[in-house]
């Protein structure tokens, strides 16, 4: 019998420390998307707070402390860190993500200065507060940021472009560490 | 070009793509008869002040948003989400 070995998405790449900005991968996260069936939100938010004591997020924000839920688009979020309650799937698409998207955190000081490098999306403090998140574009790559901490942000591609994730990151980090150095 | 998603807010226009006329939004019936979908396949107005647009923000949030603008300046003067606003 071949035994496999199970390998984070960015296995070998990270963690990377730059300057004053470190990125490590998010490995082993639990991902799942909801989406609300037609006329049912009411009742997904529900089931979502009842299972798992989470609000359901509204546009471009996240709520909880651990188990996360963060809006992850048009009618649908993402569960993470949290196995999903069965009861969901009687209000919504219960989908799982895990192993599809490469989840890294770029934190320190600075990690803002190399997002904005790589994303159209406003990241300054008025724009982007914590538990703000934003569906957008990570250097041609659709993904997902969320802001975790002040200085530590959650940043999300489709699994398959972690190494161009990695390589992206790395470029803007560099440039970034370039001009305090 | 910035274009005002309902959802995500002012992102940049390299997130959206375009579609064409809001007109996609009103599909006839299946029975409408031919010139009620040659209408809606082939003829457009073709005004120079204001034009609905659809936009779809596939790098973002995954929404199609109705753009109200001009074709002439380039000014947008509305954007909506498009579900819900069709026949």
């Amino acid at each position: 019998m071949v035994k496999l070995t199970a390998k984070s998405a960015a296995h070998g790449l990270l963690p990377l420390t730059i300057g004053t900005v470190q990125v490590t991968e998010v490995a082993d996260l639990t991902l799942t998307a909801i989406a609300p069936y037609k006329g049912k939100a009411a009742q997904a938010a529900q089931a979502l707070t009842s299972a798992h004591g989470l609000d359901w997020p509204q546009p471009k924000r996240a709520t909880g402390n651990g188990p996360h839920a963060i809006w992850f688009g048009h009618q649908h979020i993402l569960l993470t860190g949290a196995q999903p309650d069965p009861g969901l799937a009687k209000s919504c698409a219960v989908t799982d993500q895990t192993d599809a998207w490469v989840v890294v955190d770029v934190a320190g000081q600075g990690a803002r200065d190399v997002l904005s490098r790589l994303t159209p999306a406003d990241m300054r403090d008025g724009a982007f507060a914590l538990l703000d998140t934003a569906r957008t574009e990570i250097q041609h790559m659709q993904g997902a940021i969320t802001r975790m901490d002040p200085d530590r942000y959650r940043v999300m591609v489709f699994r398959s472009m972690a190494r161009t994730l990695v390589h992206d990151l790395q470029t803007a980090m560099e440039s970034v560490a370039s001009l305090s150095a | 070009m910035k274009i005002d998603c309902p959802l995500c807010g002012t992102r940049d226009s390299r997130e959206f793509s375009y579609r064409g006329d809001a007109t996609y939004l009103n599909r006839p019936a299946a029975d409408a008869g031919a010139e009620a979908w040659d209408d809606y396949l082939h003829n457009r107005d073709n005004p120079a002040d204001r034009t609905d647009d659809l936009w779809h923000h596939g790098m973002g949030c995954g929404a199609w948003v109705v753009v109200t603008r001009s074709p002439a300046s380039h000014e947008i003067f509305a954007t909506r989400l498009a579900k819900g606003t069709g026949a």
